[in-house]
């Protein structure tokens, strides 16, 4: 039974329209109350750990949708103990872990191998079961049974389901687990073998594009088929302008959709693949500044309920090497916070919106514990230094894998503690 | 008088100054190869190690000649006879092939941007031979000269391009060359074999061939290849021939002393018919001709030969 107090602190909790000086009481891994600042008279009793927070923002942990673990299978791109140091690092309370495992997270017994390596883990993690049997897209998983052994949601992520039949029937049928269906928006034949998003960036270098049609045909369809079946669907790392309009057109018409957005799609262009840099090459590329304005629009009017990490480790195998046969993808755990809240700082969101969309938002989604420090909640929580700086050194990075486009880079924002059920996970000197 | 940087990897960094010194240097190592002894000792002692990914006779040949009129020892390596085949990244043959000291590695790579990723691996300098769709340096150059020579100049003129500009590193290359050079340039071609955005780069773009015969001192035919049916970028080769070749009657409409230009390899009777590859306005021949010279130029300029290697070499 522990008990923490963290004193002083600017509290930003969204779901409770928080936003002001208070102390929180924790007791047993829980949020035992929250009293403002200036009006907590109470007494701290001996054996109560106390974090003095003056100075800084106590935000709720931050929940990612959307990460690559590689455990099992890959474990020298990432295991599950340092993707959840990388997480708590970053500020993260709880990840969500994509399928594509190797073998694929398609049955409970891989389901509960993850659960039962990540035990103890510097942060939660939440199994995201496949759609199709090896990723496949030719037979369902059995999702009831992936459900009752923890999974939160279904998604082939990394392919996209190809067979609109087949989708249609994972929507339909997911129903049975009262799950999401995450979906890769991603129409293969569009995509060819590009490489990059397709603009004037490709054109001058002469790498194969990508058109945005790739993804925005793929959306239309998936928001279609959940119109067609009332099934839940989550549309992962939107990307393109086009995919915003089709999002916030069906959420208006009461369609059940969800949707994400990166950090990197966020903050960069295209015009960062410019000297051919591999940490620049993701999947969806990413795109001009039409479709970043347009998503930061998205996220901003809740069109894009989420901004998850797509966190994708990758080891130098497949990073310094020709830009064509590189691997898709860049770790984000680390460096989501930092790269928003620059965004933040640049008067793109405020605090509170970043907060809802990295942690109120996809503990809604996804039915996730947390995202919120009102009475009850877990004690899960970030602790960050809105004006300290901080340079991205890949010696430092908690990472297995160092392929991240910021690199050397100084960043606004620090998480200087992670609080997870009241205990101190990671602090940082 | 050397380049003022280590590596030639594309023309866009290029500044006209840069290109002229380039186009000059050339000039005058043409006439070594018209010698009964075609060598001068300016690169004696230097190793130029030609890798090539990508399949090539005569851009491979033109730099090894290149290297040995100009004394240096020339090793050629291409994909089949490496250690390529046996799972050794880039980086890897690259740092191996640099720990035996070679003063310039000359690279062709199907993926676009390799020559720029080698460069920042090696200290030696690293030469473009010819990277994915992206640029071909000494191709330009050679169609530069080869223009300049017959017109005296290459400000103010027009020239077209005419083919799949989008894999085209060649059209990319000169897009670049001949604009920084004064000359305005048009790029033609099926709309799908025109990239988004190319105008950006410096040039115009149509899809009419007459429009871009109309007016044109140069008129450049690209290669098409005819595995982009299966894309597909266009629905036939006997379709894109009647509406993008070049024949004697769509000649008629050209300036009367119109120059033909085409990188090579040809396909007579695709893009270029027989007559006209042969007929009096084709250069085909002069671009390989240059093509030796201007890869001496490029030698000369990156290793610095010895200053009265030159002087000897030329003047002797």
């Amino acid at each position: 039974m522990n008990r923490l107090v963290i004193k002083g602190g600017r509290v930003v909790d969204p779901a409770q329209n928080l936003d002001g000086l208070y102390n929180v009481y924790v007791m047993s891994g829980r949020v035992a109350s929250i009293k403002k600042a200036e009006a907590d008279t109470s007494e701290v009793g001996s054996g109560v750990d106390i974090i003095d927070a003056t100075g800084l923002t106590v935000i709720p942990g931050l929940i990612d949708a959307h990460a690559h673990l590689r455990e099992p299978g890959y474990e020298y791109k990432e295991d599950i103990r340092t993707g959840t140091l990388a997480a708590a690092a970053g500020g993260f309370t709880a990840v969500m872990c994509m399928a594509n495992t190797k073998p694929v997270n398609d049955n409970e017994s891989i389901t509960r191998y993850i659960l039962n390596r990540a035990e103890g883990a510097m942060s939660r993690v939440y199994p995201v079961g496949a759609v199709s049997m090896g990723l496949k897209g030719e037979r369902l998983t059995e999702m009831a049974e992936l459900k009752a052994a923890g999974c939160v949601a279904f998604s082939d992520d990394g392919v996209p389901v190809a067979n609109s039949g087949l989708m249609r029937r994972a929507l339909e049928y997911s129903k049975v687990a009262n799950l999401p269906v995450i979906s890769h928006a991603e129409e293969h034949e569009l995509v060819g073998a590009g490489v990059m998003n397709e603009g004037d960036v490709s054109t001058r270098l002469g790498l194969k594009g990508i058109p945005n049609a790739a993804e925005d045909t793929m959306v239309a369809r998936d928001l279609s088929l959940a119109e067609l079946t009332g099934g839940r669907l989550h549309i992962a790392h939107v990307s393109t302008r086009g995919a915003v309009e089709l999002i916030r057109n069906a959420k208006a018409r009461g369609v059940r959709v969800t949707a994400e957005a990166t950090p990197h799609h966020l903050a960069l262009t295209d015009e960062a693949v410019e000297g051919y840099d591999t940490n620049a090459k993701m999947n969806p590329p990413l795109r001009s500044k039409e479709d970043v304005d347009a998503l930061r629009a998205g996220v901003k009017d809740g069109t894009i309920d989420c901004i998850a990490t797509d966190h994708a480790p990758h080891s130098s195998m497949e990073k310094d090497i020709e830009f064509d046969k590189a691997s898709n993808g860049i770790i984000g755990l680390e460096t989501a916070f930092s790269v928003i809240y620059g965004l933040v700082e640049n008067g793109v969101f405020t605090l509170s919106e970043a907060v809802r969309a990295m942690s109120t938002n996809p503990a809604k989604a996804f039915g996730i514990e947390g995202g919120r420090l009102s009475v009850g909640s877990p004690a899960n929580m970030a602790i960050v230094d809105l004006g300290r700086s901080w340079t991205v050194d890949p010696r430092q990075l908690n990472s297995k894998s160092k392929n991240s486009p910021w690199l050397g880079r100084v960043l606004l924002g620090v998480v200087v503690k992670t609080v997870l059920a009241g205990n101190i996970v990671y602090s940082r000197a | 008088m050397r380049l003022k940087r280590k590596d030639l990897l594309g023309i866009a960094e290029l500044e006209r100054d840069e290109l002229e010194l380039l186009l000059s240097t050339a000039e005058s190592f043409k006439e070594v190869s018209e010698r009964e002894i075609k060598k001068v000792p300016t690169l004696r002692g230097r190793t130029i190690i030609n890798l090539f990914y990508e399949a090539s006779t005569r851009t491979r040949t033109s730099f090894e000649i290149a290297a040995k009129r100009m004394s240096a020892d020339c090793i050629n390596i291409s994909v089949s006879t490496s250690s390529v085949v046996k799972g050794e990244t880039l980086r890897d043959t690259a740092k191996n092939l640099e720990a035996m000291r070679p003063d310039c590695i000359v690279v062709r790579h199907s993926c676009s941007g390799t020559p720029a990723m080698l460069s920042r691996y090696l200290a030696c300098p690293v030469v473009n031979a010819g990277d994915g769709a992206h640029e071909h340096p000494s191709q330009a150059l050679l169609d530069m000269l080869t223009v300049k020579e017959r017109l005296g100049g290459i400000d103010g003129i027009k020239i077209s391009i005419i083919g799949d500009i989008t894999h085209s590193r060649v059209a990319r290359s000169n897009i670049y060359g001949f604009t920084k050079m004064g000359a305005e340039v048009t790029v033609a071609g099926p709309p799908t074999m025109l990239p988004p955005g190319i105008e950006k780069l410096g040039c115009r773009a149509t899809t009419s061939m007459e429009d871009a015969i109309r007016g044109a001192d140069v008129l450049m035919m690209l290669r098409i290849q005819s595995e982009r049916q299966a894309e597909p970028l266009f629905p036939s080769v006997r379709e894109y021939s009647r509406l993008y070749g070049l024949d004697e009657a769509r000649l008629r409409a050209a300036k009367k002393d119109v120059l033909i230009l085409h990188p090579g390899p040809i396909n007579r009777g695709v893009e270029i018919s027989p007559e006209v590859a042969d007929g009096p306005y084709s250069l085909i021949l002069d671009q390989v001709t240059n093509g030796v010279a201007v890869r001496m130029a490029i030698f000369y300029l990156l290793l610095g030969g010895a200053k009265e290697g030159l002087q000897e070499g030329v003047k002797a």
